[in-house]
Order: C-alpha cells, then sequence, then structure tokens
C-alpha cells in the first residue's frame, strides 16, 4: 500500500488523498491580458519533474503541499502551505 | 530447441523477410521529420508519400515501433462522439478503417461488434439521449435504446447490477469495432517504408533546432539531421518535446491502466461500456476479456501497473457479469494519455513555423489512427491545416474556443 504523510494526521494510504493539481501562481485577474488568463487556466508545465502540488487529506479535510516526482511518484516532503521553509 | 528457430539463431542474415526495411545510418537530410513511431506518425507518413509524394522521410522513435499508446489502448473504434467536431473527425476514421486491411495488405482482425455505452443514472441518460441526437444529425448510425434491446443483444449481462446501480437504458453505436492495434502501427510502418520512408527505432530526438522562428532541423542521440518540416507524435512525451522550443501545452499526463482476462471461449461478441461504473470490456479474437477503466488520478509518467486498479475493474465487471468470478487476470499494463482541458486532441501548426503537432490524445487515440495521418499529412504537405483539424488547433486555448468533447473514453457525465 502506498503511504502520504499528511502533515496534520501523520502516515495515511494514498487512497485518503485527493490531488489538487500543481501549485502556480494566479496573475491578478483584473490587470491581466487575456492571454496571460488563459495561459494560466489552460498551460501547464507538462514534462515530468520534481512538482509542487495541492493534495487534500479527505477524511479530515487537510489542504497541504506535496513535492513530488512525478516520473517516479516519489513523495520527497510535506507541508502545510506557507510552512515550506521548514524541512521535516 | 526447434531446427528452425537453430537456424534461425545461426544464420548470418536475417532469413526472414523484415516487416520494414532498417537502415543502418541517419540521413544528413530529410524533407521531413516525424518524431515518434507510433501508429499516429507511421500513418503520417504512409499518407506523405502515398498522397503527397513526400519520401524523403525519416521516422524517428527513442524506443521501439509501436512501444507507446499504439499497442498500450483498448482498441475500441468508434464515432458516437458529443460535438460535431468530434463525430465528423472521428466518423471519417472509422470510414478509413473500413478498407484498412485490404489498403496495407495485412490483416488487421478489424472486427464489427456493436458498442453499449450503458446509462444507471438518469444524468447519464440525458448526456446519450444527446449524443445520440448530436450522431443522428450527422448521419452516424446510433440511438437511445431500453433495456429489452441490451438484453436481446447482450443477453449475459446482469441489467440490475445486483440489484444496487440498475442500468436503465444506453446509447447503442452499431458500427463500434475492434482492431488489432499493433497490426495497424506495423501495417503503416510496413507501407510507409515500401514507399521510401525510413524507420529508425532507438533513436531518440534530444533537441530540435530553430532559426529564425522556423525549424531547421533535429538533434538526436545519433547525431543531427536537417529538416524543414518536424511532426511531433509522441502522446505522452509532447510536453518534453514541446519544451525544447519554448511552447506551451495544456497537457497533463495520467497514466491510464487496462488488463486481459485468461482466454475463454466466445461469448461477448459486443463492446459494452459503462461510464457511472468506469469499465469498458470487450472480447478479443483471441478470447481475452479486454478491460479498461478510468484515468488515474494523479499526474505521473509512469507505466506502472497497480492492485488497486486491478481490485477496482474487477469490482465493477463483476456488478456487470457476476458468472466471471472464478476468471483470472492474464495481464495489466498502462500507457501514458496526455489529457486535455476540453478532452479533444490538438493537430496542427504551432507557434515554430515547420513544427506540427499531433497530440492530446489522452484516452482517445487509437481509434483516430488513420484520418490522423491523413490530416496531418495534409497539413504537413501544403503549411495550411486540414478543414477537419481546424478545430483542434493549438491557439484555441488562447482564444478561450474549446471543443467540450465529453463523449471521450474514460470520462464521467
Amino acid at each position: 500500500m502506498k503511504l502520504m504523510r499528511c502533515p496534520v494526521n501523520g502516515w495515511r494510504p494514498v487512497q485518503e488523498f485527493s490531488y489538487g493539481g500543481t501549485v502556480r501562481p494566479m496573475p491578478p485577474p483584473g490587470e491581466c491580458s487575456d492571454r496571460q488568463w488563459a495561459d494560466y487556466v489552460f498551460h501547464r508545465s507538462g514534462a515530468a519533474a520534481v512538482k509542487k502540488e495541492w493534495w487534500c487529506h479527505l477524511a479530515s479535510g487537510v489542504w497541504f503541499i506535496a513535492e513530488r516526482n512525478t516520473s517516479t511518484d516519489e513523495i520527497l516532503r510535506t507541508y502545510l502551505y506557507g510552512e515550506d521553509d521548514h524541512h521535516e | 530447441m526447434p531446427f528452425g528457430l537453430l537456424r534461425f539463431g545461426m544464420s548470418r542474415r536475417y532469413p526472414e523477410p523484415r516487416m520494414f526495411r532498417c537502415p543502418d545510418r541517419l540521413k544528413p537530410h530529410y524533407d521531413a521529420v516525424i518524431i515518434g513511431a507510433g501508429g499516429h506518425g507511421l500513418a503520417a507518413a504512409y499518407y506523405l508519400a502515398r498522397d503527397h509524394g513526400i519520401r524523403e522521410v525519416a521516422v524517428l522513435e527513442k524506443s521501439y515501433l509501436g512501444a507507446g499508446g499504439t499497442g498500450r489502448n483498448t482498441a475500441i473504434i468508434r464515432s458516437n462522439y458529443l460535438t460535431a467536431e468530434g463525430v465528423r473527425f472521428y466518423d471519417e476514421s472509422l470510414r478509413l478503417f473500413h478498407d484498412l486491411s485490404a489498403d496495407l495488405d495485412l490483416n488487421l482482425f478489424y472486427s464489427r461488434r456493436g458498442h453499449f455505452t450503458l446509462a444507471h443514472s438518469d444524468a447519464t441518460l440525458r448526456t446519450m439521449r444527446w449524443r445520440a441526437e448530436v450522431n443522428k444529425h450527422l448521419g452516424v448510425d446510433s440511438e437511445l435504446v431500453g433495456p429489452e434491446v441490451i438484453r436481446r443483444e447482450c443477453p449475459q449481462l446482469d441489467l440490475s447490477c445486483g440489484g444496487h446501480t440498475p442500468v436503465l437504458g444506453a446509447l447503442y453505436h452499431p458500427p463500434g469495432a475492434i482492431a488489432r492495434h499493433d497490426a495497424v502501427a506495423w501495417g503503416y510502418g510496413r507501407a510507409a517504408s515500401q514507399r521510401g520512408v525510413e524507420i529508425h527505432q532507438q533513436t531518440e530526438v534530444t533537441g530540435i533546432r530553430v532559426q529564425g522562428g522556423q525549424v531547421a532541423g533535429v538533434e538526436t542521440n545519433r547525431g543531427f539531421v536537417e529538416t524543414g518540416k518536424v511532426l511531433s507524435a509522441v502522446a505522452g512525451y509532447t510536453p518534453a518535446v514541446m519544451e525544447m522550443v519554448g511552447v506551451r501545452t495544456p497537457l497533463e499526463v495520467h497514466p491510464l491502466q487496462a488488463c486481459v482476462s485468461e482466454p475463454l471461449k466466445p461469448w461477448l461478441d459486443t463492446i459494452i461500456v459503462s461510464a457511472n461504473l468506469h469499465l469498458y470490456v470487450s472480447q478479443s479474437s483471441r478470447g481475452e476479456l479486454v478491460m479498461g477503466a478510468a484515468l488515474d488520478p494523479y499526474e505521473l509518467h509512469s507505466t506502472r501497473s497497480t492492485l488497486d486498479f486491478v481490485e477496482g475493474l474487477a469490482g465493477h465487471l463483476l456488478e456487470l457479469f457476476p458468472f466471471l468470478g472464478q476468471v483470472r487476470v492474464l495481464r495489466q499494463w498502462a500507457g501514458l494519455a496526455d489529457m486535455t482541458p476540453d478532452f479533444s486532441p490538438i493537430m496542427g501548426k504551432t507557434p515554430v513555423e515547420g513544427l506540427y503537432l499531433d497530440a492530446g490524445w489522452g484516452t482517445w487515440g487509437f481509434k483516430a489512427t488513420p484520418v490522423c495521418g491523413k490530416t496531418m499529412a495534409h497539413t504537413l504537405a501544403t503549411d495550411r491545416p486540414h478543414p477537419l483539424i481546424v478545430p483542434f488547433r493549438l491557439s484555441r486555448f488562447d482564444e478561450f474556443d474549446l471543443v467540450g468533447e465529453k463523449g471521450a473514453a474514460s470520462v464521467g457525465h
């Protein structure tokens, strides 16, 4: 069974988590051009890499950040949003 | 050891005729280079040579022919999509499939089965009605049917699904078919090779050289090749190739898993799909049940298989066919699905002159192989997108002009 560490609940089966997509900075909606907005809404850095992603522990509703290698599925770090300076 | 095999192993020269030539070196220049020797890339090479007289073509493949999505799908061919753009496109593909065996002089085991997409809820039934009406309007044989027709065509199916998700009806698409997917790739490869196209396996493209906004050639692990036209037909590897030239795409890669059962006597002659249960199943000419389910739930560029997938699929399969409880799974595998936000492909030109894109094939690529090859060959040869693929251009995302294709496989309704 694949496990993931929720920053609040500890190690849990990966089935208890939901993937929320890559962390991407949002351009200011009122000021950016349509082209910039389309780029934000649709386009992705789709190649395999170590990515920062949103994940949610469904049972407790905790949203957090995971750093994951998308070619090996290795989860490197998980932490609550804003706590990325704190290593495990 | 059989004598024939021993002789085969000891002989200096390859004693059997090859399906295609394997030239031992790359030429310094080609009129067109196609990245990816899957069905799509090889079909494009074939139609370039046959219909447009462009024969100085190299198909570069980092692995072996048909190693990617081509040999990993569940081989279903149908055209009962939801949007007019999708229906026209896939229906042309279905027409091309009809005489493809004769065209390529290879038995593709093309087998018309009839395709049922089961609805277990009112909401799904409404989508099926919508699809049936769009299909009929565009001349595609497709209709909404009740449980009695399903019972007649597939009496083995438990329409009550054990009592908790009864089948209310289905979208019935009589032309739905299956074919041997490897044969499609090999057939196109051989036919292209006979017309002068070179297929280079174990040849990885590591860079695309661009000069003044125009493609100048490709860098490979076997050296530089000069060319003015490059077609990228690499499905799950598209983001990596497009990043070589700084072109942004909306693709997100998820594994799509599938499996086959041990061979059984022929009992299932229809293709059964359940959107609600995320399951599709057909029986191959070898007797194996070919089964697939929904996409894996998060981005991953790996073709690993999981027990999770087989467990989930088996549970749903037994709801439809409880008598399969003792049947064993023979093999399972995964392919990379390059998903687009609107479940439609991305085909045509890119911001780089001379670079053409065939991607976004998610869970719907195999059935499009012939039409995709034909329209991409036209696009390469004339430098203008074929009318059938204009709606699928990459720039549609910048223009907020999407083609919402919820009729795709593995997509819930």
